[in-house]
């Protein structure tokens, strides 16, 4: 807890175009930097996922256009086998690292950290201003991949060794779409270590006076174990890309063993280790999936909390579960290679911890219910979509118990039950928090209201349809679908097609439902009408200063903080909510000891 | 809409359980002696997360449908028992639910991958290539030859790259596209890839295993029963990953006896 005055971010409020809205040092303009960019690439994710389930619902269906894309991928706008792995490559590489990373940390909590902590802005501004234009510089070089001769790579968004690692003898895109690929997420890596110098030292050294760690909210304790997770994650998987493009142009072997035979050809590499590859991606890929969850925890429960007009019946249990949580993750990569070929006696060790991450989960789903009762709900579109998440966490959750025992996985490793288990657990619950985070947050980002008819139309068809989509998957895993298909032709897969179809139509009608998203988003940031300071009720800092915030969020005087951050419903205060800044005495505050 | 929306994650939760309850999408039957294990922890799982499943997405509607749209002047209440209570039933329950699934399951994997094969365990050698599974079997020396990289040409059918010219142990190899096996007969699959990564997966079969290039692998089981299952790669390997199958075929200890003397004289 530090005073103010002596950090405050020396940038004053910008003149110029450039810095004010594309080379801007402020934390609130490059938060919606990040959003746009999320949102863009997650209509580009969509988009690809809509051609890729046609094509499995109805192989042989010209999509109209489609050759537009990619002359040899989609001849006669038929899609090629190949064409279909390089597109869900894309899907899964976009969404993960540029929806899913990018909007609920990168996006919201650029924007709302440094408000909630009560600072003026992040310490490092310019490093901030970096972390998101090499972000946008990754999706750049990521799509370019579209425009190179044989397209992007087809390797999978794991981009398993030695295919990953050969050239293009193993297959269209696996040459220079590997190295774009490669570079891509190697340059995204540096703005999310950037990006997370950035939060870790703002939580720790920007908050104002009275704004002890405790006192934080829920929200901001998130991304501040996100960032954490971050550093050390994101420092691992960008020196395994580093190696992955050396062994394409500088000719090492870190990922290729001796005397493979591609085509009738005994490649020249020798000395390199596939399984190497494997574990340097996961020790980054299993956090990265609580990368993805845990901003989305800690929105919702603040989100939850605002509508449920109480706090969580335990502040502290939610943080230390999403420590735990934290810190297991880094425990558990090893249940994504059971059947890989590591050391069977290292797949009980990788199994134990992954049934233990289960109790923080189930920790934190229990607080969340047990704070439900007896709360005052109020339903609108954030709590809609919190409320969803929850629904979504519990069912994509509960599918883990399966996989993190290795004699099942043998049964259902890389099949669609997996595919249902992390797009529902870290897809679908992880968008339904930023849907909550963005109809809750919209008005404070852009001084508008969004619509909340349509907001609450844009909820019932994303809840009713992700499920749609996503429970069958479970079933064709469990049936031994295999993932990573484009056509079902062994004769046990064939009588699963019709439920490849139904999903299809699930995921184009949901989809569709995102366009009212879109337009609400769009349509209320002109037309919608204007915001309070603070329309929720809401006791946090970000409702206390002006909507939307000045240049250095709180105007001349900076804030005090007297309470923790969620006193609603107090007995004997004056109003239903005490903000953080009310110098109000309490006589029953919320004050967990 | 509060009430909606409780109804709706009810309807959802209960509809999401029947296809399972009626077994209408189930496991391919199983024909291996270790899959019993396998089964019955997947279904002990399946019984715990699923009343797990249904439990909180029923406390999540009741609570909606309960605690929404209060009445003027409400007052809000605690959960009995608290957080702490909340704290001690999760470790109690789900640490007693996953200690469970962890001992038990860990001796069904334990079933599959601890024990070593036994030593009269028929020897199969498997080599998975884009996009094509090879077996080989040793003959009557009962001796794999060794492989040769440079000798691998799938235009002269070499796809073991097999020097029988100079390898004694390679003269009686039978090299065959579909896998034959006895049944009730152990098999000790010795598992190569000569590209890229693959996998060997037998649903019925309840084994799954990638293929590691550099590093030679095998597993051992037995099928029970007699009959034409597929083999499908589940490891993206490429462009026809999706296509690359072959066919294991549980033949009765006549019937394999008689198979592998005809592949032996196609050699």
């Amino acid at each position: 807890m530090h005073d103010m005055s002596a950090h405050a971010v020396q940038h004053g409020a910008p003149t110029s175009f450039l810095r004010k809205h594309v080379f801007s040092l402020d934390h609130k303009v490059i938060g919606k930097q990040y959003y746009a960019l999320a949102l863009v690439a997650v209509f580009v994710g969509m988009f690809l996922s809509w051609l890729m389930r046609i094509h499995l619902g109805w192989g042989s269906f010209a999509i109209p256009g489609l050759h537009l894309l990619s002359k040899t991928g989609a001849p006669g706008d038929v899609m090629t086998p190949e064409y279909y792995l390089q597109l869900m490559t894309m899907h899964g590489t976009i969404m993960v690292f540029f929806v899913l990373t990018t909007a609920p940390f990168a996006a919201f909590g650029n924007f709302f950290l440094p408000i909630q902590v009560g600072a003026e802005d992040m310490p490092f501004p310019h490093f901030n201003m970096m972390s998101f234009w090499v972000t946008f510089v990754a999706f750049l070089v990521l799509v370019a991949s579209f425009l190179v001769p044989d397209g992007p790579t087809l390797g999978g968004w794991t981009q398993y060794a030695p295919l990953s690692a050969v050239g293009s003898v193993s297959g269209p895109g696996q040459g220079l779409g590997v190295v774009l690929w490669a570079s891509s997420i190697a340059i995204f890596c540096i703005g999310q270590l950037l990006g997370s110098l950035n939060f870790i030292t703002t939580t720790l050294d920007m908050r104002t006076r009275g704004m002890s760690l405790m006192r934080l909210p829920l929200s901001a304790w998130a991304w501040f174990i996100t960032s954490v997770m971050g550093l050390t994650a994101f420092a691992v998987l960008m020196p395994a890309c580093i190696l992955l493009i050396l062994d394409h142009v500088a000719g090492t072997s870190f990922f290729v063993p001796s005397n493979l035979v591609i085509n009738g050809q005994i490649l020249p590499h020798s000395g390199g280790s596939t399984l190497l590859w494997q574990h340097l991606f996961w020790f980054f890929g299993h956090p990265e999936v609580y990368i993805a969850i845990v901003p989305g925890m800690g929105i919702v429960s603040h989100v939850l909390i605002t509508n449920m007009r109480r706090p969580m019946l335990s502040h502290k249990v939610l943080i230390y579960s999403m420590g735990s949580l934290a810190v297991l993750s880094y425990m558990v990569y090893g249940h994504h290679m059971f059947v890989s070929g590591m050391n069977p006696y290292s797949s009980l060790a990788f199994s134990f911890p992954t049934l233990v991450i289960t109790i923080p989960s189930a920790i934190i789903v229990l607080i969340w219910l047990g704070s439900l009762y007896g709360s005052k709900l109020r339903i609108n579109a954030a709590s809609l979509f919190a409320l969803g998440f929850v629904s979504m966490f519990i069912s994509g959750g509960i599918s883990g118990f399966f996989l993190a025992q290795p004699s099942i996985d043998i049964m259902l490793h890389a099949t669609y039950f997996v595919v249902g288990h992390f797009h529902l657990v870290m897809g679908v619950a992880a968008m339904f928090g930023i849907f909550a985070g963005t109809y809750f947050w919209f008005p404070k980002m852009t001084g508008r209201m969004m619509s909340e008819p349509l907001g609450k139309l844009h909820f019932w068809l994303s809840f009713v349809g992700a499920y749609c989509i996503f429970m069958p998957f479970h079933y064709l895993g469990i049936a031994g679908n295999v993932r990573r298909y484009q056509a079902f032709t062994d004769d046990y897969l064939i009588p699963l097609i019709p439920v490849h179809k139904f999903i299809t139509i699930a995921a184009l009608f949901t989809g569709a439902a995102q366009l009212i998203f879109l337009y609400n988003l769009i349509h209320s940031r002109f037309k919608g009408a204007p915001a309070p300071d603070n329309p929720w009720e809401g006791t946090s800092l970000e409702w206390s200063t002006a909507t939307p915030p000045p240049h250095n969020n709180f105007g001349d005087t900076m804030p005090v903080v007297y309470h923790d951050p969620y006193q609603y419903s107090i007995e004997g205060a004056s109003t239903d909510f005490v903000m953080q800044t009310s110098p109000e005495q309490l006589k029953n505050p919320h004050e967990e000891k | 809409m509060a009430k909606i929306f409780a109804v709706t994650i009810i309807l959802i939760a209960i509809g999401s359980a029947i296809p399972i309850v009626m077994h209408t999408w189930d496991m391919p039957q199983d024909i291996s002696t270790h899959g019993p294990l396998i089964d019955e922890q997947f279904k002990d799982t399946m019984l715990e997360a699923g009343i797990s499943f249904l439990a909180s997405q029923l406390l999540l509607a009741f609570f909606i449908w309960k605690f929404s749209d209060p009445k003027p002047g409400a007052k809000i209440k605690s959960f009995p028992g608290g957080a702490a209570g909340l704290v001690i039933a999760a470790f109690v329950l789900v640490g007693t639910e996953v200690l469970a699934l962890g001992v038990f399951g860990a001796k069904a994997w334990a079933s599959v991958y601890f024990a070593p094969p036994a030593a009269n365990a028929m020897p199969v050698q498997v080599q998975a290539g884009q996009f094509a599974f090879y077996f080989r079997y040793p003959g009557p020396d009962g001796k794999f030859g060794p492989i040769h990289v440079d000798q691998i040409n799938e235009a002269n059918a070499n796809f073991f790259g097999i020097d029988t010219t100079h390898d004694q142990d390679s003269k009686d190899d039978i090299v065959t596209a579909e896998m034959a096996i006895p049944v009730n007969r152990e098999i000790h699959l010795l598992m190569h890839s000569k590209d890229v990564g693959h996998s060997f997966f037998v649903p019925e079969l309840r084994v799954q295993q990638d293929f590691v290039p550099g590093l030679d692998l095998s597993i051992h089981f037995t099928a029970t029963k007699v009959g034409k299952y597929e083999i499908v790669c589940t490891q993206l390997c490429g462009l026809g990953h999706y296509n690359m199958k072959a066919y294991l075929e549980v033949m009765s200890q006549e019937d394999y006896d008689n198979w592998i003397k005809q592949q032996a004289a196609l050699q």
